[in-house]
């Protein structure tokens, strides 16, 4: 059989998946090159894949929320707790396991670990010099990685900054520059270009000011995206990637050179913020996805996917838990049985709420068949013969 | 036959004083609650119109007995209100936002216009309504906090502002709001103005929380229980409400007798106290009430809260009967669908049966045998309904009187269906459907393959059983949950139900090269697995007949099967010379037979990403995975019977040269350590970048150390060939893994608490044998003999460091885990698949087509649901022939 007519067939196929036909596709054509497929064997095969992917589809009623979270669940107790552990780039540190699955679940506003994964545009990945110079650029500097030495001087109430020409330009600054940024506090005592030296003196003002004078100093920011405390370059086949610890999701995609198209970050809520529900969405599964595998425990796509669209069907971020989905339900009775059983039974009754007893945990409670599974099943009988 | 009610909403709301009035059977006026005879008194806690507790007596009110009279309300009259704890805060938010006058919020009609349309709409866009109420009492509260803009716009009247003083007093600027000047004030708002505040007039008004009478519960609810001794012992709630109805009087009297209004003041805050207490024992900013031993009363929020509470102990899970719970055992020779039963359970556990005519006889013999005798029968429910106990006595009679239409509830009796569960319920294999086989002996017995989805062991695990009890529900469990069904799990598409541990081992030792059985063993092997077919080739030695275990094995494939895959035991050579595998681990199946290759965890392990396994099930169905698994582990079993597994101490025997080299190789690593040291304490450490020296220090010497041992366990290794049945067991994915081996045999290595060597214990060292600051492997927990050689002391104590790690680990993770699942489950578990494929929960759609391709995970092959190889290779064979 001719190629084209391959492919015209399978394409006929209404009820397959893409990616079924796709690969139905390829591998029939790989085998007709080598041996001739008469066009009924191609039927056969043809047949038979979609007779098999429909033997495979979820019966209507399938209890597949459940499933979903028992098998997301189960899981868990395999897992270890060890918060921290070596992710890809050795020199750092990512929350993995448990601790993190349940980070993403409960939508923790900052996730403890966060770091971002910058790709590179072509031009630059290939170049280590400028991929590490992006990575300087992304990386936030503050006065006190650069300095060489910093001095609190409490007989003068003075704070004492010396620099060092090695550090500074392998951070690509000037002393001048530096020196721009801290004079902006207006504090500038004296400045001693040769050595390096710059003295601030904050005023007339108590120890413990001083002391808070200082740590100011030292968070000044003098390049770099806010968050991002440390970014290194890491060659993968793709060429050069620069891993970060903190993530900036606007920040990093402005600056040039980065490209916005594959950058991400493992907080979900900040992709969510810049990139739309859609892309935490696939944050949440690419994110559960990766700590499952790096403990070599295996979920079935469906079931992750399923708890992804389920925290986002809102439109917006929903937390597993009281203050996310199972707060939001719309039974009191489920509400109750769940979590601050007397605040909802409270509720419920000065707003005369009504509880239409459509879940699982109502039926359970007031004991009547729950609505998934063969429990959707109504038989209505009809009488037929003598009527009586 | 039974009456079919259905619940369709339950509608809440608060109960107003005239309901609670209209409701009451009695009123309650003496905190008495029997007198010197034990009688209940009239009036009093214990009103024998609230109820019956008593088997034997009959309700006053309704004339039921015990049991079926669910108890009648009683009241109380509050001789002056008080608030309810639970709506401290509505109460609130009232007071601050509506005129203290005429009870109209504080906001122009213009104003409240504009937010009723705000929240109709909130409801169109299913926005939070919350939100918009919690603005419209801020803007209305702004009248009460500001001096010049303070008059009501309705009635002008000029406005206070109110406080809340927890957890119950209100203040108006210095003035003491009463609860009767609250109710006086709150009956003074209108119904929209309710609304607006997100209350229902219909279901409740906001006065109705400030109680001017009380509910008495009905004695159901808080019976009392008589003690061997004769003293009666009263619920929490009657010495609660005991309490209340003692100040109630005593407020009365002194109200009555004009005391003076400080004592007056006094007793109402006591009887708010008291209140506030019945309802809720564990109000922030208020002690607790107490049991005269000092033991903290259960009030109502108490009784309904948190795991132990009504909702989740009583509601949400139920107690049920036809149920049983003992020890488990193993029995290899029952099929995985099977149960053991013991007979004693079987005597108790009941089936109702319908006497028909074609059973009457049956059914009549098992009555005969009566309760006490196996196959018999403990109970005949009659066409009328009446149930009757079958005894030694009247079985006879029974028997005679038996009719068609007669229900018997017979004893559990091989082949019925029965589920079996074990806890933690983590997943839906943890409740399967078995068959049930009576049996002698004590204990619940299953075939070993069903551990796994179960996660049982014979520890002394103990496991349930519960009995479907109608003809549907039995019906539903065979088709849906019995065992057979259930090897493909839903988590993954990968089988759980399968080999493990010995049998893994049995059948290398089978169908590795060289394992011949004669043709009586062959018989015998056959005949006691149940396979009733003879393998065609056979060898000829001296006459005699020898038949490889691969072409035993082979009968249990199916004939048209061909599948090629590496098995467990192949060592990933980077060119992998498949059927010439000098270890025989490149599996060829063709035609059903086994051509080369041995059988390990690969094939057939529970959990192991098994090939056969799952093409077994998903191509020819689970009924024949399931006869392939009896039998085939049942042939296993002979096997392994016959030719003998066994491990000892000598399995880890190296020689000599072996465990000097290892013992150089040690020594070399605890040096170069030792050199590390001293570069870094020169202070010439190179620090690896975004770590400090100290740290690049520690991962170098982690990295040295288990380098170290890894080529020590290699060397071992080399010497743990497969004639030793430990490494059998190890390299087949029977038991342990090579790595243990190499502890036994080579050395244990590096200790870690938190993937750190060990450092903490006393002031800057592990233990008090070292120096302080001491860094080298062997003061940090680097264990260098093997559990054969033996542990030193520090060693051993090293090795317990480390084990405790894991300990504690498992006992916090089992909690979080816990607790993450029920998180889960509450999110999800109102999600299903409906008719049009579409997947929902009950408020909107989750997904528009499940998994975007709708299929299914445990009719799937570890996700995929078409294996396209195969259906091709299928087609091009068949059309060869």
């Amino acid at each position: 059989m001719k190629e084209e007519k391959i492919i015209e067939k399978v394409d006929s196929v209404e009820s397959l998946p893409l990616s079924i036909k796709n690969e139905l596709k390829n591998k029939l054509i790989k085998v007709n090159r080598k041996q001739k497929l008469s066009e009924k064997i191609v039927k056969n095969i043809i047949d038979e894949t979609v007779k098999q992917y429909e033997d495979s589809l979820v019966e209507p009623g399938e209890a597949v929320g459940t499933v979903a979270a028992q098998s997301i669940g189960e899981p868990g107790t395999q897992m270890t707790l060890s918060t921290f552990h070596y992710a890809g780039v050795a020199e750092m540190n990512v929350t993995l396991g448990l601790p993190r699955i349940i980070e993403i679940v409960d939508v923790r506003r900052i996730p403890s670990t966060p770091v971002m994964t910058v790709h590179l545009e072509e031009e630059y990945k290939n170049d280590p010099r400028k991929a590490k110079e992006i990575a300087t650029r992304i990386e936030e500097t503050k006065v006190k990685d650069i300095t060489k030495k910093i001095l609190m001087d409490v007989i003068n109430m003075e704070v004492m900054l010396e620099f060092d020409q090695e550090i500074l330009s392998k951070q690509n600054l000037t002393f001048e520059e530096v020196f721009k940024k801290i004079d902006a506090l207006k504090k500038t005592k004296s400045v001693d270009k040769e050595n390096m030296r710059i003295v601030l003196d904050p005023g007339n003002v108590s120890l413990m000011k001083l002391r808070k004078f200082m740590t100011r100093v030292k968070n000044i920011k003098l390049k770099g995206v806010k968050g991002i405390e440390r970014a290194l370059i890491r060659k993968e086949e793709e060429g050069y990637v620069i891993y970060t610890e903190g993530s900036n999701l606007t920040g990093v995609l402005k600056i040039k050179g980065v490209d916005y198209k594959r950058t991400t970050t493992n907080d979900i809520r900040e992709i969510y913020s810049v990139l739309g529900i859609e892309a935490a969405r696939n944050a949440i599964i690419k994110e559960i996805t990766s700590v499952l595998e790096e403990q070599g425990l295996e979920v079935d796509q469906r079931h992750i996917m399923l708890l992804a669209d389920q925290m986002t069907k809102n439109g917006e971020l929903s937390s597993i838990g009281r203050h996310g989905l199972s707060g939001e339900k719309s039974s009191v009775l489920a509400k109750a049985a769940f979590e601050v059983t007397t605040a909802h039974l409270f509720e419920a009754g000065k707003s005369g709420a009504e509880d239409d007893l459509g879940g699982v945990t109502e039926n359970v409670i007031v004991g009547q068949p729950i609505p998934v599974g063969t429990g959707i099943v109504k038989l209505a009988m009809k009488s037929f013969g003598k009527e009586e | 036959m039974l009456e079919e009610k259905q619940i369709e909403k339950i509608r809440f709301g608060l109960m107003s004083p005239e309901t609670i009035r209209k409701l009451s059977v009695a009123k309650i006026m003496t905190a008495d609650t029997y007198d010197d005879e034990g009688y209940p008194i009239e009036r009093g806690l214990m009103d024998p119109r609230l109820g019956v507790i008593d088997p034997g007596l009959k309700c006053r009110t309704c004339g039921q007995k015990f049991g079926k009279c669910s108890g009648h309300f009683g009241h109380i009259e509050l001789a002056r209100p008080v608030i309810h704890i639970g709506f401290v805060k509505d109460i609130y938010m009232f007071l601050k936002s509506t005129c203290r006058e005429c009870g109209r919020i504080l906001l122009s009609d213009k104003e409240l216009e504009a937010f009723r349309k705000k929240i109709g709409e909130a409801k169109d866009v299913n926005a939070d309504k919350e939100v918009i109420i919690k603005d419209l009492v801020k803007e209305a509260t702004k009248k009460k906090t500001s001096t010049v803009n303070n008059t009501c716009p309705h009635c002008g009247a000029v406005q206070k502002k109110v406080k809340l003083e927890r957890p119950t007093t209100f203040m108006e600027e210095n003035d003491k709001l009463t609860p009767s000047d609250i109710r006086e004030w709150l009956e003074k708002i209108s119904d929209d103005d309710m609304r607006l505040l997100g209350w229902d007039p219909d279901a409740a008004r906001i006065e109705w929380t400030v109680l001017t009478v009380l509910p008495v519960a009905p004695v159901t609810v808080r019976p009392s229980i008589t003690l061997e001794s004769g003293i009666r012992s009263e619920d929490d709630l009657t010495h609660k409400l005991v309490d209340i109805i003692r100040i109630n009087q005593r407020l009365r009297e002194n109200i009555d007798a004009g005391a003076p209004h400080l004592i007056v003041e006094d007793l109402w805050e006591l009887l708010q106290y008291h209140v506030t207490t019945y309802l809720d024992n564990e109000v922030a900013g208020i002690p607790p009430a107490r049991h005269r031993s000092g033991r903290i009363l259960k009030t109502l929020t108490q009784r309904l809260k948190g795991k132990e509470g009504r909702f989740r102990h009583n509601l949400s899970g139920k107690r049920v009967d036809f149920s049983s719970r003992t020890v488990i055992s193993p029995d290899p020779y029952i099929s995985i669908n099977e149960i053991g039963v013991p007979v004693q359970i079987a005597k108790e556990l009941t089936v109702p049966e319908k006497v028909t005519e074609q059973n009457i006889e049956e059914l009549r013999k098992l009555i005969l045998n009566g309760p006490n005798k196996h196959p018999g029968a403990n109970y005949v429910i009659r066409r009328d309904g009446r149930k009757k106990r079958v005894t030694d006595e009247i079985k006879e009679i029974i028997a005679e009187e038996l009719e068609v239409g007669f229900i018997v509830e017979r004893h559990l009796r091989d082949g019925d269906i029965v589920l079996f569960n074990r806890q933690p319920s983590l997943h839906r294999l943890s409740i399967m459907a078995h068959r049930v086989k009576v049996m002698p002996y004590k204990t619940f017995r299953l075939n070993l393959c069903v551990c796994p989805p179960y996660g049982a062991d014979f520890d002394g695990d103990e496991m349930n059983l519960h009995v479907p009890q109608t003809e549907e529900a039995q019906v539903e469990a065979e088709t849906l949950m019995k065992v057979q069904q259930q090897i493909v799990s839903p988590r993954f598409g990968e089988p759980v139900i399968g080999a493990m541990q010995d049998y893994v081992s049995g059948a290398y030792i089978l169908t590795k090269e060289g394992t011949v059985f004669t043709e009586e063993e062959t018989e015998e092997m056959l005949y006691f697995a149940g396979i009733d077919k003879f393998p065609e080739e056979y060898m000829e030695k001296d006459g005699k007949r020898y038949y490889t275990g691969k072409e035993i094995f082979s009968l249990l494939i199916p004939d048209d099967m061909n599948l090629e895959y590496k098995a467990k035991i192949c060592r990933k050579c980077e060119v992998c010379l498949k059927e010439k595998c000098p270890d025989d681990a490149y599996v060829v199946i063709k035609n059903g037979k086994l051509i080369h290759g041995v059988i390990d965890g690969a094939t057939f392990k529970a959990r192991s990403k098994s090939l056969f396994l799952s093409k077994l099930v998903r191509v020819y169905g689970t009924d024949t995975a399931r006869e392939f698994i009896d039998k085939g582990t049942k042939l296993l079993l002979w096997a392994l019977m016959k030719k003998g597994l066994t491990t000892g101490i000598d399995d880890a025997d190296i020689p000599k040269e072996a465990s000097e080299r290892i013992e150089r190789i040690l020594k070399e690593g605890e040096k170069k350590v030792e050199k590390l040291i001293e570069v870094y304490e020169r202070g010439e450490l190179e620090p690896l970048p975004g770590r400090t020296t100290r740290e690049t220090l520690e991962s170098k010497i982690m990295q040295v150390l288990s380098e170290a041992r890894d080529k020590a366990g290699e060397i071992a290794e080399k010497h743990l060939g497969m004639n030793r049945h430990a490494v059998i067991m190890a390299r087949t994915g029977a038991k342990g893994n090579i790595l243990d081996l190499t502890q036994i045999a080579a050395s244990l290595g590096q200790m870690s608490v938190r993937g750190e060597r060990l450092s903490r214990g006393y002031t800057e060292r592990s233990l008090s044998h070292y120096k302080k600051g001491e860094m080298g492997a062997k003061s940090q927990g680097f264990v260098a003999n093997s559990f054969k050689e033996g542990l030193n002391p520090r060693e051993f104590f090293f090795h317990a460091m480390g084990g405790r790690e894991g300990l504690v680990d498992t006992a916090v993770r089992t909690a979080q885990s816990g607790y993450m699942q029920r998180r889960l489950m509450n999110a999800l578990q109102d999600v299903r698949v409906e008719y049009n494929g579409v997947v929902k929960d009950q408020e909107r759609i989750v997904q528009f087509r499940y998994g975007e391709d709708g299929v299914d995970p445990s009719k799937s092959e570890y996700g995929k649901p078409v294996d396209i190889d195969w259906i091709i290779y299928k087609n091009l064979k068949s059309e060869a022939i």
